[in-house]
């Protein structure tokens, strides 16, 4: 992990200390990176055979971390450590993914594929290892893994993201389940008390995380196939207007202790209807019973609903000083290991085996919610573009921001946002 | 510093009777010994830490290091990175951002950091007890004062400390951090570090105060001048300038490194985004564009050096008390 920066002035010294400090801001971007490979687990035996490490972030429902040490040292090739982390897992597995020396770095971890990734070269293909079960995966779990016919990433699980919403207040209000953004407005609006808001959709990105939403309910995409903008401008400027007329209703729960990826929110009855992933199903269940049920996102303007299928995916750092033996492991586990694969989709949160081969066997989703879930993300989800890049995304993101939070002309973000993801896509493919 | 250390403490030359030194060569290499012996460590410590980070940094600044820290000759950009950052329109908010929470932090944290040890000056009992008590939140982590703020005082829902207050008075639930308009995050942030720095600060004016000479003041009484507002406007704060300089100029750098709250409170949001959480998420996070990110570090530390450079010149750094 990145540890925090501490900006207090050294006491006493400080003055003394003032040029020093003044330069070592120029040194944080490389300074840390440098220093940011510290969260190795170095609890590795001294035996013979191979050592891999195996990096994870922290997953919310208990039990998961213990599984995954289970499964790694139910391994007989080689011996597996686990690096098990809290907190913010991208920005440290990016740095683990600089490191040069063995220990430091992961040979195996779980993530999300972008081109940089494969064109600094930091992954290895996998297709070796995926040749017999490819047509074992959906269409979209092997395209977003999948950079110039290479296969980087092997599936663990789908997480579809839908709302969640408790039929008992629904119906105590009149309210029937919304299937359009418009009567999702007025749902929020009528189920919104004095203790509860209608509402849940995140603390920091309730505005950001609708622009998907808006650009595949109007049947666009991010990026098409030959790599260019792939939704307008009239349907975008629609989509985010409506979202900033929710936020400026008072239906909406923002600030909550948690985001939405945690389900306290409904848990705890803040909210009537909150957006989070299957993931959460088994503690909502317990939380409200029967009481609880899912609808996809509901659709923009005359669009479809949607559901982000979301989930992750295991990789080799090409890095490793064992690529093989890591293959080798990731093959063994999230290839060939059923009872695993089924045992890591479906004991702690549910998560729907991304084998189709494997999801007949997953009974804990044939029915209630569960079954629904599934029903609406093979119905209306849509994957992430792995040539779809994190300033891209940082672009829309600051564009829905500055649309629905800030009030600024919608015509003027959207060219801006635009813009700089022109100026990606013309540096990566121009 | 280590250079004071005086050549006279010679041990050697003790007990022989002898005052002068034998010969000027040992006491000079002694010196010399000594000045490597205390500033070499701080030396080579600045060297690693700062210096070969800094040149690093430079030189990815002319790359396009994505994903990398060893770029190739191929990727050289020239200043495309900084033309990059400063037509970046985010870059620019985040400075705004920057400006505004200085303007903000800079006055409020002079004002009571000195209100505070003027209060703390006049106190004739427990004055210990309450120095200890405004200095101890200094020992308190942003990271952790950031979560109380955000999790116990500032939630945006019912059960949040302010809310209830709020409620009592009958007033709607306020989403303390993720609603820009108004913009009570400016609250939240400011009132967190004032918390945490005033009582640094008081120090060091409770420190300044006790150095003025009471002579000052009495001769002001002779001289018909009321206690009070007269003595503080001609007196004590003309005599506390060297300190208010530094410490003016100590709020302003501590803020440009403003980080810990904004990240931990309200993350990667576009109208409360600093430069160092914009340039951490496009340096470090998945972005991992380490040339811009560079690019950006360097432009932000030339802005930190002419406003401290100016600021010194204009506040008059480093002049003595009372000139």
């Amino acid at each position: 992990m990145v540890a925090f920066r501490n900006h207090r002035p050294a006491p006493l010294a400080a003055l003394a200390m003032n040029r020093r400090r003044m330069l070592a801001l120029g040194g944080l971007a490389a300074g840390t990176g440098a220093l940011a490979a510290c969260g190795s687990n170095t609890g590795r035996g001294s035996g013979d055979g191979v050592n891999l490490s195996q990096w994870y972030h922290q997953y919310g429902e208990a039990g998961t971390q213990q599984a995954a040490e289970k499964y790694a040292a139910a391994y007989e090739d080689a011996h597996v450590s686990i690096n098990w982390i809290p907190g913010d897992y991208d920005t440290a597995l990016s740095s683990g993914l600089l490191a040069e020396k063995e220990g430091d770095y992961p040979d195996v971890f779980e993530g999300h594929l972008n081109r940089a990734m494969v064109e600094s070269g930091q992954v290895v293909p996998l297709d070796d290892i995926l040749t017999d079960v490819l047509d074992d995966y959906t269409a979209d779990d092997l395209a977003r893994n999948t950079i110039d016919g290479k296969v980087y990433g092997v599936r663990m699980i789908d997480d579809p993201q839908f709302l969640y919403y408790r039929p008992s207040l629904l119906d105590a209000a009149g309210v029937t389940p919304p299937t359009t953004f418009d009567e999702l407005m007025a749902a929020a609006a009528d189920l919104t008390t004095g203790d509860v808001k209608g509402l849940f959709l995140g603390n920091d990105d309730s505005a950001t995380k609708l622009f998907q939403p808006i650009v595949f309910s109007a049947g666009q995409t991010l990026l098409t196939e030959d790599n260019r903008i792939g939704f307008d401008k009239d349907t975008v400027i629609a989509g985010a207007l409506q979202v900033k007329e929710l936020h400026d209703s008072s239906s909406l729960l923002v600030g909550a202790p948690t985001e939405a990826w945690d389900p306290s929110s409904i848990i705890q009855e803040l909210c009537a209807i909150q957006w989070c992933g299957l993931w959460a199903l088994p503690q909502i269940a317990e939380a409200h019973g029967d009481d609880i049920a899912v609808i996809p996102f509901p659709a923009f303007g005359t669009g479809t609903p949607t559901v982000f299928n979301g989930g992750w995916d295991t990789f080799v750092n090409a890095a490793s000083a064992n690529v093989d033996e890591a293959k080798a492991f990731v093959k063994w586990l999230w290839v060939d290991h059923e009872e695993f694969i089924l045992d890591w989709n479906l004991s702690y949160g549910f998560h729907i085996p991304p084998r189709l081969s494997m999801r007949g066997g997953a009974e804990q989703l044939q029915t209630g919610p569960a079954a629904e879930a599934v029903r609406i993300s093979e119905e209306y989800g849509w994957a992430e573009n792995p040539n779809w890049t994190p300033t891209m995304e940082t672009a829309v993101d600051d564009m829905m921001t500055n649309i629905v939070l800030e009030g600024n002309d919608p015509s003027a973000e959207f060219d801006n946002a635009v813009a700089t993801i022109q100026g990606e896509l013309d540096g990566i493919f121009g | 510093m280590a250079v004071s250390a005086p050549p006279a403490a010679d041990p050697g030359s003790a007990g022989t009777g002898d005052r002068r030194p034998r010969s000027r060569r040992p006491g000079r290499l002694r010196t010399s010994l000594a000045f490597w012996g205390f500033v070499g460590p701080f030396l080579a410590g600045l060297a690693v830490f700062t210096l070969v980070p800094v040149l690093w940094s430079a030189y990815l600044s002319f790359f396009d290091a994505t994903n990398t820290v060893t770029p190739l000759p191929e990727d050289f950009v020239g200043f495309g990175n900084y033309a990059d950052m400063l037509t970046d329109r985010a870059f620019q908010d985040s400075l705004i951002t920057f400006s505004v929470f200085a303007a903000l932090i800079v006055p409020l944290t002079f004002a009571c950091s000195l209100g505070l040890a003027l209060m703390l000056n006049k106190v004739r009992f427990m004055r210990a007890f309450f120095r200890s008590v405004f200095f101890l939140p200094f020992a308190c982590s942003y990271v952790v004062a950031s979560l109380v703020w955000k999790m116990s005082i500032f939630n945006g829902v019912r059960y949040g400390l302010a809310n209830s207050v709020l409620d009592l008075f009958g007033v709607e639930d306020v989403a303390w951090l993720f609603n820009p308009d108004p913009p009570w995050y400016w609250l939240v942030i400011v009132s967190l570090r004032l918390w945490i720095q005033c009582g640094f600060y008081m120090i060091l004016f409770i420190a300044a105060l006790q150095q003025i000479p009471e002579h000052l003041y009495e001769a002001a009484y002779v001289d018909g001048a009321k206690p009070g507002r007269q003595t503080f406007w001609h007196i004590t704060l003309p005599q506390l300038r060297a300190t208010s300089v530094a410490v003016l100029m100590l709020i302003l750098i501590a803020a440009y490194q403003a980080f810990d709250e904004f990240i931990n409170l309200i993350g990667n949001q576009a109208y409360a985004r600093p430069p160092l959480v914009y340039l951490y998420y496009t340096a470090l996070g998945t972005q991992q564009d380490l040339g811009r990110g560079s690019a950006g570090a360097l432009i932000l530390a030339l802005i930190i050096a002419i406003v401290t450079l100016l600021q010194g010149r204009f506040l008059g750094f480093g002049n003595k008390e009372g000139r």
